[in-house]
């Protein structure tokens, strides 16, 4: 504090709260509306305190998904399904990248640097650029509508390699030196050494990813046909349909709940690491 | 570039190297050579032939005014979500920034909306604003105004655009808070000494020193803009009503997936390929001079 701020204090406090306040409306209506039938949603008269469906439409939306209008499949289901997508993808992008930097930083072979250039490049072909070649490439494989197809196109990453290869480089020399007299080998120093040191830069990229991973959505829309393998961001706006005011509202909007728990769950709890990782994988 | 002491191996790094390499050989540099090789074949009506056409589906894209149209959306779009972010938070975060009781409360207060889904975010927005069910939207119909984002394409656009931005917040708050947090702070003292009040000190000694973070910040939310936006439109409008909140982007789905325009879609790939290698040369451009600072 540079200047003794008297009586104006409450001016930043004022802004900040109203700043918080326009963040947490959408999802306050959201679990207002989870808590009411949808005859009262419909007719457009949704209070603005909770209701008492609650229960109801939980369950019903976890074990079902569909009521009077709305086909849905369970969000149970849905839920598993992006579990899924999310874990593979966070930790098999850890895994690949890991080994690629570990290569890169590590040993001297011919092509080293076109290789890193290669990995390098990826960061400029985001999938949505090639959406269509690169379905037809997972079509040709036989991987649509499997678990296979909605995760390994993605596990490719640039940004993690990226991360790690910054890490590696501030791992003293002394440390390689020590254990390669120790007798130890690359792989060793590997497991005993390199992976230890990571486990911040793993978790930190794990929260990153895993979001990645359960945010995705032109790529599941267009690799899962079958709605068996639906994830659950994909599954709500299937769910709204042309979005007449005439729906199982009260259903949807306890699945767009649910649907936001895991991920805001990831970043609430795993704040520290998240920032982290956010910050030092954009530099 | 290169440690000093490191492994001499032949065989292990190629086979460390090798997952990655394959994933990207197979679904990174194989589809989009694959997408600049359509761009210059032209299917007939039946998809049965193709022929070599040089660069007729670029020209063809170029002159077509649907796509012109698009692409003077897209801009509009992007600058849009981009300065409404990035202004409010600025904001936000220097407030934040001063030393008040609670800041870690704001901070965590305002972080979580980066985990909500661009989707997910349209969603929400579209339960506040829908016509009939929505809490504004039926207020805005109360006062007389004839808000339907479904038919009224101004209003579309204005809803898309509040969706994408409010989600890219707390991305922008964090990076911004993390530039103003490592200014030191006897920069900003010797401003007060000199006598400069808080917004000269902010307009002459802050915002400059926050250059670097409001560049780095630029280049991020345009491309989230174009290409990450996809998931926010496809949820609330689909890109109607008619083609009023179709972003390149959005076009590129629909003319390849929908319309199933091998050629014609791929030339916009590659174009929004070169979209995307300019936007991250000037970002790494920018990171170089940084290290020189």
């Amino acid at each position: 504090m540079i200047e003794a701020r008297t009586g104006r204090a409450w001016i930043p406090h004022l802004v900040l709260v109203a700043g918080v306040a326009i963040f947490a409306f959408p999802i306050y209506m959201v679990l207002v509306g989870s808590t009411h039938d949808a005859g009262t949603i419909g007719r457009g008269s949704l209070p603005l305190y909770p209701g008492e469906f609650t229960g109801e439409n939980y369950s019903q939306a976890w074990t079902q998904g569909t009521g009077q209008r709305v086909k849905g499949v369970p969000v149970a289901w849905m839920m598993y399904n992006s579990l899924v997508m999310a874990i593979v993808i966070a930790l098999g992008k850890i895994g690949v990248s890991i080994l690629s930097a570990y290569a890169v930083v590590f040993f001297s072979f011919p092509l080293r640097m076109f290789f890193f250039w290669m990995i390098f490049i990826t960061l400029m072909l985001p999938v949505e650029v090639r959406i269509i070649p690169t379905f037809k490439v997972v079509s040709d494989l036989g991987m649509v509508n499997s678990f296979a197809g909605l995760t390994v196109p993605l596990i490719a990453s640039a940004t993690a390699t990226l991360l790690f290869r910054q890490f590696f480089m501030t791992i003293p020399d002394a440390l390689v030196e020590a254990a390669k007299i120790d007798g130890a080998g690359p792989l060793r120093f590997f497991r005993h050494m390199v992976l230890p040191l990571s486990r911040t830069n793993m978790a930190a990229l794990f929260v990153i990813l895993f979001i990645y991973g359960w945010n995705q959505y032109l790529w599941p829309l267009l690799i899962t046909t079958s709605r068996g393998m639906d994830t659950i961001v994909i599954g709500i706006t299937k769910m709204i349909g042309t979005g007449d005011a005439q729906t199982d509202w009260n259903l949807i909007m306890a699945t767009t709940v649910l649907a936001m728990l895991p991920p805001v769950a990831v970043v609430v709890f795993m704040q520290r690491w998240f920032v982290k990782g956010l910050i030092e994988s954009e530099k | 570039m290169q440690r000093r002491a490191i492994f001499q191996n032949k065989l292990l790094p190629y086979v460390l190297l090798a997952p990655q390499i394959v994933i990207t050989a197979v679904f990174f540099f194989w589809p989009a050579g694959q997408a600049i090789y359509q761009s210059f074949l032209l299917q007939d009506a039946f998809g049965l032939r193709q022929t070599f056409v040089g660069f007729e589906n670029f020209r063809t894209l170029l002159a077509d005014p649907l796509y012109l149209d698009s692409a003077g959306r897209t801009v509009v779009f992007s600058a849009s979500v981009t300065a409404l972010s990035m202004t409010s938070a600025l904001l936000l975060a220097v407030l934040a920034d001063r030393h008040i009781r609670g800041a870690t409360a704001y901070k965590t207060l305002l972080v979580w909306p980066y985990a909500v889904a661009p989707a997910v975010a349209a969603v929400l927005w579209l339960f506040i604003f829908h016509p009939s069910i929505g809490l504004f939207g039926q207020a805005l119909r109360r006062m007389g105004v004839p808000w339907d984002y479904k038919l009224n394409g101004a209003q579309a656009m204005f809803l898309v655009i509040l969706a994408a931005a409010w989600k890219q917040v707390s991305y922008n708050f964090l990076f911004f808070l993390a530039g103003l947090q490592s200014i030191p702070k006897s920069v900003i003292e010797a401003g007060a000494i000199d006598g400069a009040g808080p917004n000269r000190r902010f307009w002459s000694i802050i915002f400059p020193l926050l250059s670097p973070t409001t560049f780095f910040l630029l280049v991020v939310n345009l491309v989230y803009a174009f290409f990450d936006t996809f998931g926010t439109i496809h949820a609330l409008t689909g890109g109607g009503p008619g083609k009023a909140t179709e972003t390149l982007i959005y076009k590129l789905y629909v003319d390849g997936v929908i319309n199933l325009d091998l050629g014609g879609s791929s030339a916009q790939s590659v174009i929004l390929m070169a979209v995307v290698i300019g936007l991250t040369a000037i970002q790494f451009r920018y990171i170089e001079r940084r290290v020189h600072y």
